[in-house]
């Protein structure tokens, strides 16, 4: 690692401040993915501002409609919250699948989405329920969140401070990950709301997204073999040494089929 | 900086540059050797310590993250002639070779048994994913785990 | 017998401080006013060196010293050597490439090392590191295993980038063979590159004392006594006495740290230049790079058979990948360990085997858990399963009509090789019955009715262990010998300290041959210290690689326990007034025989420190060595069978069962056998399905992290069901085989078997990838 000013900031507001005096500042939050980036020295932040003693970033707070959680929660926090498994069951079982226990003992919520790394798990649960994230300063739709390879809506030092996710009536997450580094080659979160299904995809495209043609059939019909013939444009999905475009379609359709089929298992 | 914790349950406080890894502290300037860094990656998991009580990768937080925290280490579990019910259980199955995975892979194994619930064959083979062995081809490190989580 | 004897499952000694955290690897070691290094690496698969300016480097606070591959050669620094001298079949040597520890001109791989930046910390190395700057005449490299003959010539001394045309076997009569056959089966095949991935990543601590001119070199080997003779006799790093090596606990080797490396070379030699300890130790990623890898071979393999499938004739044509550089032993896996073993358990009359070693611009490959004999029982099991499939009769029958019988022992094999001893076929019967063989239609049904594919696979393999003998080695272009030394030295109080060669690097040998000499002197496990890797305390050794330390280390400790009972005899005779033939020793005890007159071990001991009137001819003391040369290798064999079930969906195989019975010979510890077996098999798994070391065509390393290289976890793997079949070898004290190699040579074919039976396919190249697997269910 090169080296860098360590900061430790209480309040939001001081670690915004701090973020806008650092030359090339950056946050910290579980640091699942910039520590390792700065230990190949891949990056080299003037500042690392830690968030973990900020107030105010952490907990669950279930209401009628919707989850909201603090961005610093750890993954096993949502894993583990029976709060979380009454409410939706689906994101706190996709919250056990990120990494491993050392990972999801301090890896985030707010870092995993800010990062947006395009195989990361919870972005499919993000878009798939419309959550909205809580910053700073704003809130932003999922929609408008997501915007192509680690590149999302966040302005230069805004920070997430919580993302809602609204209780759906069922949901489940399907993923299939890669055989070596373990994250998504293809995750499909699938949610049914009154208003009608969401699906939400990582690791296929460059970041997650909602496939259009997927929802449109599973709201005519809401069940696995409804995706049987929808047709899957794999062109512009991701390729690499273990998964081609046209194997993550595939996979797509797969976990897609399969969470449905997770789904309808659920209690209506 | 100065990073003030607890290691093993003695107090620690130590003036180290910012970008100290928690491993380095613990290895270089505890002299606590028994925690192994075999990656760089974050995936091998040898590095596995406590930090107030849960399993994570010492080579991916920074010292300076664990200011005020107990950190327990292989070292600060059991020693010879007493040994933690895990050790003993790893002895027992030879749910070990040559040794350098097997600090890390006990320490994440009582995170799992203290955290992950009734446990299986199954359900200790997932819960280890973040740990590497090349030697035992992971057979009796399953049964060592089970065997403990009976014990414990 | 007690129970910590030969035969008994004792747990094992070394654990306490390995579970304890009380380990001593080599990046432990912590020297007072040590330093760090860091290696300049080439980020080229093939380039020249223009200039290298460390100016910049050197101005870095902390920064002690910066060394290139020129000054190395200035203080004549010689090549790292290739230890074995393979002939083409045209009678010419192989073609060797100089390999300097440090490059002085041309870099021949990403990742090799052309200078070392020593400094005060570790952070401090790594920015001089950073700042010193090369400039590079960036060349067109060969990537892979396919394009090297006819690509760039890589070094000027060697055509088309040929090492070596080898040859094994009778041409004419394997030609004739074929013509007389009723059916022959053909098969390409792939064998994966592999990266090693011991757990513990390489390390050095290089010293050097001034005042006595001494170097000490810490360093994670599987052979010390190797390593300081390489340094020594071909590297001139300083002569063999004024050289210690120390292999400390290393965590895990499985090959690659059989091999003298360019860091530890550089980093004892950087020792004496800056005047100060110097550490280095590798981080993951340049392990990856670095450590020589295994396997990556493609072959076309030929099966003669007559109308009743048995086999008349074998011909084998294989290009094996020798990486940029011939590392110490790379030239003999692809040939004298891989041609050798190419009549596997069968009677194949006529063999013929040609073996291409070819450099490319990769890491060096070398020998990796089984060295040669898994690619050659990948190739003989694949082709024999796939033969068994065309003939329409089943793999267990075809293999049974051409099994070397247990009353054709000793059995002289087309291929050199003279197999001691063997039962084939009760290792195969008992590994049907494990596996339940008769049952697997149904289970093929059950899995199918769950939308499932499922496949059973087996491979019948054999191996040759404890390399041997060194005269016949030497013969075939070994640079050394084959043997072991053990020496066994009696303190007075009778406590017993073991010097062995062999090296344990996790195979347990602090209980293995403590159980061994304990068990010859009937005196208390716990009274038996063994002592490896260092060889300022072992006399000689040759390490441990090949599955040769019970073999081979365990037999010399046998020697020497037994000159040690001589010796004891001849003590307690004159102390009994008796004749030494007339004692005898039992379970601790020398007693004069018909009579009540005996001594204790211990007594014995004492006295042998405590010579009372001892007569002229007696010398004092009670500490024996021995050198033993086995006669030949040992040979286990058996059969492993893999059931496996495939997700058609997603291409993602489970293995559902697996089977390994194996015939080691006897067992000195069954549990740490069973143990061996399991991480030979994960590993073997590992091949078929998860591991490959891949170059893209530039040759660059794509598979540089735990990212992407992958390594098998325990959710991959299942319980694995092993259990053994004996026939002692016939020509060792202790009737034993070796163990450590068999689950990674016999694995690969049993599960790519399974799996191409479940899909009903000719073949699948490993690893057998979820991609893979899924486009060949689909018939894409």
């Amino acid at each position: 690692m090169y080296e860098f000013d360590y900061h430790h900031p209480d309040s939001v507001a001081a670690a915004i401040a701090l973020r806008a005096g650092a030359a090339d500042g950056s946050y910290l939050a579980g640091g699942m993915t910039l520590l390792p980036t700065l230990k190949q020295r891949l990056a080299s932040p003037s500042d690392l501002i830690d968030l973990a003693g900020v107030t105010g970033l952490t907990g669950i707070e279930v209401t009628a409609d919707r989850v909201t959680i603090g961005a610093m929660t750890r993954h096993a926090e949502v894993a583990a919250s029976e709060q979380i498994k009454g409410s939706i069951p689906a994101l706190a079982f996709l919250a056990s699948q990120i990494g491993d226990t050392q990972v999801r003992n301090r890896g985030t919520l707010g870092g995993s989405v800010a990062n947006s790394d395009p195989s990361a798990d919870y972005p499919a649960a993000v878009i798939g329920l419309g959550a909205t994230l809580q910053t700073d300063h704003r809130t932003i739709a999922a929609e408008d969140y997501f915007q192509d390879l680690f590149q999302t809506a966040l302005e230069e030092g805004e920070l997430i401070r919580s993302i809602a996710f609204p209780i759906p009536r069922r949901a489940a997450y399907r993923k299939f990950p890669n055989p070596a580094s373990r994250y998504a080659v293809v995750g499909v979160f699938v949610a049914q709301f009154a208003a009608g299904v969401r699906v939400g995809v990582t690791g296929a495209g460059p970041c997650a997204f909602r496939p259009a043609e997927f929802e449109a059939a599973l709201n005519q019909r809401l069940d696995p073999a409804a995706l049987d013939d929808v047709v899957i444009d794999h062109d512009r999905f991701n390729s690499d040494m273990h998964a081609s475009a046209e194997y993550r379609g595939n996979l797509l359709r797969v976990m897609a089929r399969r969470a449905v089929a997770d789904l309808l298992a659920q209690p209506a | 900086m100065k990073v003030s914790l607890t290691v093993n349950e003695r107090p620690v406080e130590a003036d180290l540059p910012a970008n100290t890894l928690l491993s380095d502290l613990i290895r270089g300037h505890l002299g606590l050797t028994g925690t192994h860094v075999g990656c760089d990656t974050s995936q091998c998991g040898a590095c596995t310590v406590h930090l107030n009580g849960r399993a994570v990768k010492s080579c991916t937080i920074l010292a300076a993250q664990a200011q005020g925290a107990a950190v327990t280490t292989i070292e600060g579990i059991g020693a010879p002639g007493n040994l933690h019910p895990m050790q003993a259980a790893f002895q027992d199955a030879h749910g070990l070779q040559c040794g350098f995975c097997t600090p890390g892979m006990i320490m994440a194994a009582i995170d799992l048994v203290q955290n992950a619930g009734p446990l299986d064959e199954t359900k200790v083979r997932e819960g280890l994913e973040g740990n590497l062995c090349r030697c035992t081809g992971y057979h009796n490190i399953v049964k060592a785990v089970l065997s403990a989580a009976e014990r414990l | 017998m007690s129970d910590t004897g030969i035969g008994k499952s004792v747990k094992r000694r070394e654990d306490i401080r390995f579970i304890t955290g009380q380990g001593r690897y080599t990046d432990d070691i912590t020297q007072p006013d040590q330093t760090m290094a860091v290696f300049l690496r080439s980020p080229h698969p093939r380039a020249r060196i223009v200039s290298i300016d460390a100016s910049a480097a050197l101005e870095i606070p902390g920064v002690v010293g910066v060394y290139t591959g020129k000054d190395l050669s200035a203080d004549k620094i010689g090549d790292i050597p290739c230890g074995w001298l393979v002939k083409s079949a045209d009678g010419t040597d192989m073609l060797v490439a100089s390999r300097p520890p440090l490059a002085v001109e041309w870099v021949n791989f990403v990742g090799e090392t052309y200078g070392i930046v020593v400094a005060e910390t570790l952070a401090a190395a790594r920015a001089g590191a950073e700042a010193v700057v090369t400039e590079f005449e960036d060349l067109k490299a060969v990537a892979t295993l396919a394009d090297a003959l006819g690509g760039p010539q890589i070094h000027a001394n060697v055509p088309d980038n040929l090492c070596f045309h080898w040859e094994l076997g009778d041409g004419a009569q394997t030609d004739a063979a074929f013509a007389a056959a009723a059916h022959v089966t053909t098969l390409e095949l792939t064998n994966n590159r592999l990266i090693p991935n011991a757990m513990e990543p390489r390390a050095a601590v290089g010293i050097y004392d001034r005042s006595t001119e001494e170097f000490t070199l810490y360093t994670t080997s599987q052979n010390p006594h190797l390593e300081r003779l390489i340094l020594s006799a071909f590297v001139n790093l300083a002569p063999e006495h004024k050289l210690r090596v120390i292999s400390p606990d290393v965590g895990g080797g499985f090959g690659s740290k059989i091999f003298v490396y360019p860091e530890e070379t550089a980093v004892a030699w950087a020792a004496k230049q800056v005047g100060r300890p110097v550490k280095w130790t590798a981080d993951r990623s340049e392990a990856f790079l670095s450590d020589a890898h295994g396997r990556d071979h493609i072959t076309t393999a030929e099966l003669a058979m007559d109308k009743d499938g048995v086999f008349l004739g074998f011909r084998v044509r294989t290009r094996a990948n020798l990486g940029a550089y011939l590392s110490t032993f790379a030239s003999s896996v692809p040939t004298y360990l891989y041609g050798t073993l190419l009549a596997g358990q069968y009677r194949t009359p006529a063999i013929h085997v040609a073996v291409d070693g070819v450099y490319t611009n990769t890491a060096p490959v070398d020998a990796y858990r089984g060295a040669g004999r898994p690619e050659a029982t990948y190739v003989i099991e694949r082709i024999v399963e796939t033969a068994a499939r065309e003939l329409g009769v089943d793999p267990a029958e075809l293999r049974r009509r051409n099994f070397i019988r247990p009353d054709q022992f000793p059995y002289q094999t087309p291929v050199a090789l003279i197999y001691d001893t063997g039962d084939y076929e009760a290792s195969l019967d008992k590994a049907l019955k494990l596996v339940d063989y008769a049952g697997f239609p149904e289970r093929r049904k059950a899995s199918e009715a769950r939308g499932k594919k499922r496949g059973i696979g087996l491979s019948c393999y054999i191996e040759a262990c404890g390399l041997a003998p060194s005269q016949l080695a030497i013969q075939l272009g070994a640079g050394v010998g084959l043997y072991e030394s053990g020496e066994v030295r009696v303190n007075p109080t009778a406590s017993v300290t073991v010097f062995t060669g062999s090296h344990s690097h996790g195979q347990g040998h602090e209980t293995t041959f403590a159980q061994i000499v304990s068990d010859r002197l009937g005196i208390p496990f716990e009274n038996v210290e063994i002592v490896h890797g260092d060889t300022g305390r072992v006399e000689f050794g040759l390490g441990t690689y090949g599955s040769r330390s019970v073999a081979v280390g365990g037999s010399a400790l046998m020697k020497a326990t037994d000159k040690i009972i001589v010796k004891g005899k001849r003590i307690a005779a004159h102390m009994l007034d008796a004749k030494p033939e007339d004692v005898d020793f039992e379970e601790g005890i020398f007693a004069v025989r018909a009579t009540n007159r005996k001594l204790t071990f211990g007594e014995v001991a004492f006295a042998a420190y405590v010579p009372a009137n001892f007569p002229e001819d007696l010398e004092p003391g009670l500490s024996e060595k021995s050198f033993y040369d086995p006669k030949n290798f040992t040979f286990p064999a058996g059969t492993h069978i893999a059931e496996v079930e495939i997700d058609p969906e997603t291409g993602v195989v489970t293995v559902a069962k697996f089977v390994a019975v194996d015939d080691f010979g006897e067992v000195i510890n069954p549990m740490i056998v069973e143990g061996q077996v399991h991480g030979g098999i994960a590993q073997g798994i590992g091949q078929a399905l998860l591991e490959h070391g891949v170059y893209d065509g530039m040759g660059q390393l794509v598979t540089g992290s735990f990212m992407d290289y992958c390594m098998p976890r325990a959710d991959d793997l299942p319980n694995f069901i092993v259990d053994t079949t004996v026939t002692a070898c016939t020509h060792n004290p202790l009737g034993v085989k070796g163990c450590g190699e068999a689950g990674a040579i016999g694995s690969p074919p049993a599960i790519i078997n399974a799996v191409t039976d479940a899909l009903g396919i000719r073949d699948i190249a490993m690893p057998a990838s979820p991609e893979r697997v899924w486009r060949a269910a689909q018939g894409l």
